[in-house]
């Protein structure tokens, strides 16, 4: 074999665990569970085979399932936008700070490495009956006894936030530092206030950033089934739980592929209206 | 005075982070036997209880092993993909990175889902080896992306100088573009164990009956009660995840001073 060949071969060979490994292990059971999205559960032994539009015409039509889906939706949002209120000016302050930036950056990307279940059940300990707030609200005498604050929706938006928020700084900060701050400078040379330059320079070159650690936030809010199972009471179900319930509690697969794929649907559609506008690359900006 | 308040902001924000995960430690230490406020004084007592509970310390072991497997593999994987992406002019090199990222790109819980069910058509039931497929497809983008921006940092003309002075590939590779690696490749375990130890959504899918990891571990003690051990728990993961980074940082760095680079 010529050197040439040999050398257009290498990065075949080497590449080629990887992709097996995705293929595999993602793709293929992808299309696996769209086939066994039209199969249907029997009660004893193997699932029907076939092609059966039942999952699919439940999973579509169910008014509850569509209130969660809807749901789900909502509380994604309001988790994104709070993300980005609370971590644009954090990401800011880190991106134009003279003192050591990446310390600072490190610091506020430690609780990410922090176990994900340990940050979430932290909470307990703050909100719970016999938690921090309460202790001190009832030893400053403001209540006589415990208020219950946990277990509802909004202490699930809080979990996903506290857990979510390091996305957002990291994207924003990633696209705040590759912005040259000589141009803030020349618009206030020429007589822009600095709120009129942050609002009309600043903002704008930053805006990909934003919406990298948004649709981050956004995904990850709402694939999530742990956080509303420990932070939620018994009605705040998302999306996720319903997949978790039907594939291990309720052992029906079929519409749990049924009901993973809508997931996948809905979220992926998200993905691609990213990608048509803003493109993949600034996602993996932030990640690396 | 718009800068000192945008400082106020962060270090409010700064606190909203620590604020929940210094109220564990905190409590850890705590003498009283709801594990729970007032503090009555300082103790280790949940520490000993949990070295001593059997469930905690099984889950440990089952987590460490789980951990370490999934890092090598992935880091394997993920090491052998970014040398091509990297260093060859690969066609179609866009969609070959997106197909290797997109374990991340789809939401865990249906990658959870799609794996159980294939695998299981295919005769591999809910057990270690389908946690272990799971923790390692899960991981590998991880790996790729910071192998990868790693790769980019090391120059080919060191390679080049060693090929042109009659090394053989293969010594190339060892003897020099390995130690230059080696960095990446840290990096690259050291990411895949920590995500794999503290991944709880697609491991509650696969993980057969009866073996726990330390995050289902937690989650299952939380459904009866928050007791203090979990706290002490806390507390030992928070210094592992967040302490053998920084470890690892510290000694990559001590290595490349060592080495006068």
């Amino acid at each position: 074999m010529s050197i040439e060949a040999r050398e257009a071969r290498q990065p075949w060979i080497l590449l080629s665990p990887a992709l097996t490994a995705v293929t595999l292990l993602l793709f293929v059971p992808l299309m696996f569970i769209v086939v066994y999205s039209f199969w249907l559960r029997s009660a004893v032994g193997a699932d029907t085979m076939g092609f059966h539009l039942d999952n699919w015409q439940r999973a579509l039509t169910d008014p509850f399932y569509r209130y969660i889906l809807l749901n789900t939706l909502k509380i994604a949002a309001i988790t994104t936008v709070l993300c980005a209120i609370l971590g644009y000016p954090a990401a800011y302050f880190i991106a134009r700070s003279r003192g050591n930036k990446l310390l600072l950056l490190v610091l506020l990307m430690l609780p990410f490495w922090i176990s994900y279940i340990i940050r979430t059940m932290s909470w307990i300990n703050i909100l719970g009956t016999s938690g921090a707030l309460n202790s001190a609200l009832m030893s400053l005498g403001i209540t006589s006894e415990p208020i219950r604050m946990l277990y509802n929706e909004n202490t699930v938006i809080l979990g996903l936030v506290h857990f979510l928020l390091p996305f957002m700084v990291l994207n924003v900060f990633v696209s705040l530092d590759g912005i040259d701050t000589n141009l803030e400078d020349a618009a206030n040379s020429l007589g822009a206030t600095k709120w009129q330059a942050f609002t009309q320079v600043t903002l704008p070159l930053s805006l990909p950033g934003l919406a990298a650690g948004g649709l981050l936030c956004f995904v990850l809010a709402a694939g999530t089934y742990i956080t509303p199972l420990i932070l939620g009471g018994p009605r705040d179900a998302m999306f996720a739980n319903l997949v978790f319930e039907a594939i291990i509690t309720q052992l029906n697969w079929p519409m749990g592929s049924a009901l993973s794929l809508l997931l996948l649907f809905v979220l992926g559609l998200l993905v691609l209206v990213y990608n048509r506008y803003l493109g993949m690359s600034q996602l993996t900006k932030g990640l690396g | 005075m718009g800068w000192q308040l945008i400082r106020l902001y962060a270090i409010l924000v700064y606190g909203f982070m620590f604020l929940p995960v210094a109220v564990v430690v905190l409590l850890s230490f705590n003498d009283s036997q709801f594990g729970a406020f007032p503090m009555t004084g300082f103790s280790l007592r949940w520490f000993e209880a949990l070295w001593n509970n059997d469930a905690i310390m099984r889950a440990f072991r089952t987590s460490i092993v789980l951990g370490l497997m999934t890092a090598v593999i992935s880091t394997t994987l993920g090491v052998l993909a970014s040398l091509a992406l990297v260093r060859y002019r690969v066609p179609g090199r866009n969609l070959i990175t997106t197909m290797l990222i997109a374990p991340i790109l789809v939401p865990e819980v249906v990658l959870a889902v799609a794996l159980l069910l294939f695998l299981n058509f295919l005769g591999i039931g809910k057990s270690f080896t389908l946690l272990l497929f799971g923790h390692v497809i899960f991981t590998l983008p991880f790996v790729i992306l910071v192998v990868q921006a790693r790769l980019v940092g090391i120059r080919r003309d060191v390679e080049e100088a060693a090929l042109s002075l009659g090394a053989s590939p293969r010594q190339t590779f060892f003897s020099i573009t390995l130690p230059l690696l080696m960095p990446a490749v840290a990096a690259g375990a050291l990411f895949a164990f920590t995500i794999s130890f503290d991944d709880i959504t697609g491991t509650l899918f696969w993980k057969p009956g009866g073996v726990e990891t330390v995050p289902t571990q937690i989650f299952a003690m939380l459904r009866h009660s928050i007791s203090p051990e979990i706290n002490a728990l806390g507390t030992v993961m928070i210094v592992l995840t967040v302490g053998l980074p920084l470890l690892g940082a510290a000694l990559a760095r001590r290595m490349a001073m060592k080495r006068g680079g």
